[in-house]
């Protein structure tokens, strides 16, 4: 079971990872958008970092995962895939993998670019393990994106922008938690980015708006409950698709 | 035990149903024809057979794993070359082979064996290391045929694997078939083509519109149509379809007449060819094809 995870995943990440889609929203865009919104602005590195890797985390961790359906009920790949003694939650779980893989992995070069403009990382484990939640979290909600059974991927991704979008604008990336209204916060809550951005702030400010345990807690919350509406979303499409 | 085990099965999309209370076996060491007209369930069958989908009534069994209790064992034993299906195209030939071989639990080193002596048998050995993306359909296909077979199924499911391929790679499919037989596997062939249908098959179902219609040898579906002959008729002119009597069958510009009595349906065509001035360019008689069979018992043409 688990070694087949790892076959779909493997082979997940040599069909998508370079895939146009995939290097427009889960690397170019997270890029632009921090741009567009920091540059210019008198906002401290420490402030700024955490928002830049919550970014970056989001959009790799949602790029791989929504294209991966869509594609293979396109190029007719998923019916001999299926035919194969494998289930429908082993393929999720292979193509959630892959784009976790990504999305941990790309989130390293903010971390990087931290460093290099002098931001230290006060508890490296914290965020190691918050990284890793998330870039799980995020996979599962992008996975959650490609339920519906089109062969079209830029139905896919016209769906999960919309979704992305608003998550991101509510969250506590750019305004602090500190900073915001009651209201803010009540409608922050709901975006699951907020609790990643919040752990990333503590483990390099060194505090932060929730306690941690609130923030995992929340996070795997979410995890739960995308990954199981992605499977049950999925398992019923899956004879749509052919 | 037998090889396949249908009752009752039946499957609906939106209310329509695509196969209909269908019931069959297919014996071990059988290469079994699946013949039908386009939208008659061939599909469908098999992509619950195969474990793709779930039948909404009835039980199937491969090689007795029940398809929908026992769905993961029962796709162990059976491999398929399904009606649209691709590689990946920008894996390998033999990174797809590997794919697969890996999902059925072969270990790598004993994949690596069976990928290299089925793609060297195929022909497409030369080209492992290609993305598949640049193969021909035919190579393409014959890939698929490896990728099914790389398993080493006990039986196999092939729908429709010869259709709108050259003629070499068609004939390598099907001597394929051949060496499947003598070495005792189960096949479940669909296919358009009759010829190859009643040079392959041992056992011949017809499904109509979800309904198994009729399961014989080749040889005995060919006189089950009541011992009757062929008779085709071409005319130098088109002529209304009822100035024929005897129920005639509409074949590209000819027209197809079974009969008992070919004396008295010959006379007949004589006679209205002049009584209205028509010339006989061709008048053929024979013994029915199975294609003769297929179209008598499926009301219907064989049109791909
Ligand atoms: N996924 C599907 N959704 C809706 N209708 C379908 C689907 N698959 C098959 N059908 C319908 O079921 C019938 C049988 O189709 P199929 O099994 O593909 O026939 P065949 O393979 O014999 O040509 C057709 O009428 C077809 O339109
Ligand atoms: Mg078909």
């Amino acid at each position: 079971m688990s070694s087949k995870i790892w076959v779909i995943a493997r082979k997940d990440i040599r069909m998508y990872y370079f895939k146009g889609p995939v290097v427009i929203f889960g690397i170019l865009t997270p890029l632009f958008l921090f741009l567009a919104f920091y540059i210019g602005r008198n906002l401290p590195a420490a402030f700024l970092i955490p928002g830049l890797m919550a970014m970056t985390l989001f959009f790799t961790s949602t790029s791989v995962s929504p294209v991966i359906m869509p594609s293979e009920t396109q190029m007719k790949t998923l019916e001999r895939l299926i035919s194969c003694p494998i289930t429908v939650r082993t393929l999720i779980a292979g193509d959630i993998l892959a784009s976790f893989i990504f999305g941990a992995c790309i989130s390293a070069v903010p971390v990087a670019v931290g460093a290099a403009l002098g931001v230290s990382v006060k508890s490296p484990v914290i965020l190691i393990i918050a990284v890793l939640f998330s870039a799980f979290c995020f996979s599962s909600l992008g996975l959650l994106f490609s339920a519906p059974p089109t062969s079209l991927v830029s139905n896919i991704m016209m769906l999960s922008t919309f979704v992305k979008f608003p998550v991101i604008f509510i969250s506590g990336i750019f305004i602090p938690m500190e900073q915001m209204p009651g209201w803010g916060v009540a409608v922050a809550s709901l975006s699951p980015l907020t609790y990643f951005t919040d752990l990333a702030r503590f483990s390099i400010q060194g505090y932060a708006y929730y306690p941690i345990y609130v923030d995992f807690i929340a996070l795997f919350v979410y995890s739960a409950l995308f990954l199981l509406l992605a499977l049950k979303l999925h398992e019923r499409a899956l004879p749509k698709r052919f | 035990m037998e090889a396949i085990e249908v009752k009752d099965m039946s499957k609906s999309f939106n209310g329509i149903k695509a196969v209909d209370c269908v019931s069959f076996s297919v014996h071990r060491g059988e290469i079994f024809g699946f013949l039908g007209p386009n939208g008659a369930g061939k599909t469908t069958t098999v992509r619950m057979l195969t474990g793709v989908i779930k039948p909404d009534a009835g039980e199937a069994r491969v090689m007795g794993c029940d398809i929908v209790k026992d769905t993961q064992k029962a796709k162990e034993v059976l491999g398929v070359v399904p009606e649209t299906a691709n590689a990946y195209p920008d894996l390998t030939a033999w990174q797809n082979m590997m794919l697969i071989a890996s999902l059925y639990g072969i270990p790598r080193r004993e994949g690596e064996i069976r990928t290299a002596s089925l793609l060297r048998e195929f022909g497409i050995y030369e080209r492992r290391l290609s993305k598949v993306k640049g193969f021909s359909k035919g190579m393409k296909q014959r890939l698929i045929f490896c990728m099914a077979l790389v398993s080493n199924p006990e039986v196999l499911f092939l729908d429709e694997p010869t259709s709108g391929l050259d003629v070499q790679s068609a004939r390598m499919i099907r001597q394929m078939i051949k060496e499947l037989k003598e070495e005792r596997k189960t096949v479940f062939l669909t296919s358009h083509n009759m010829q190859e249908v009643g040079e392959l098959c041992t056992r011949v179902g017809i499904i109509n519109k979800g309904k198994m219609v009729t399961i014989d040898s080749p040889e005995n579906l060919r006189t089950k149509i009541g011992g009757s002959l062929a008779i085709e008729v071409r005319f130098d002119k088109a002529v209304d379809k009822s100035m024929l009597d005897f129920n005639p069958e509409r074949v590209g510009d000819s027209y197809r007449i079974y009969t008992t009595e070919p004396h008295e349906v010959i006379c007949s065509i004589v006679e209205l060819a002049m009584l209205n001035g028509l010339k006989i360019k061709n008048l053929n008689v024979h013994s029915p094809s199975l294609e003769d069979v297929f179209v008598k018992l499926t009301g219907g043409s064989n049109e791909q």
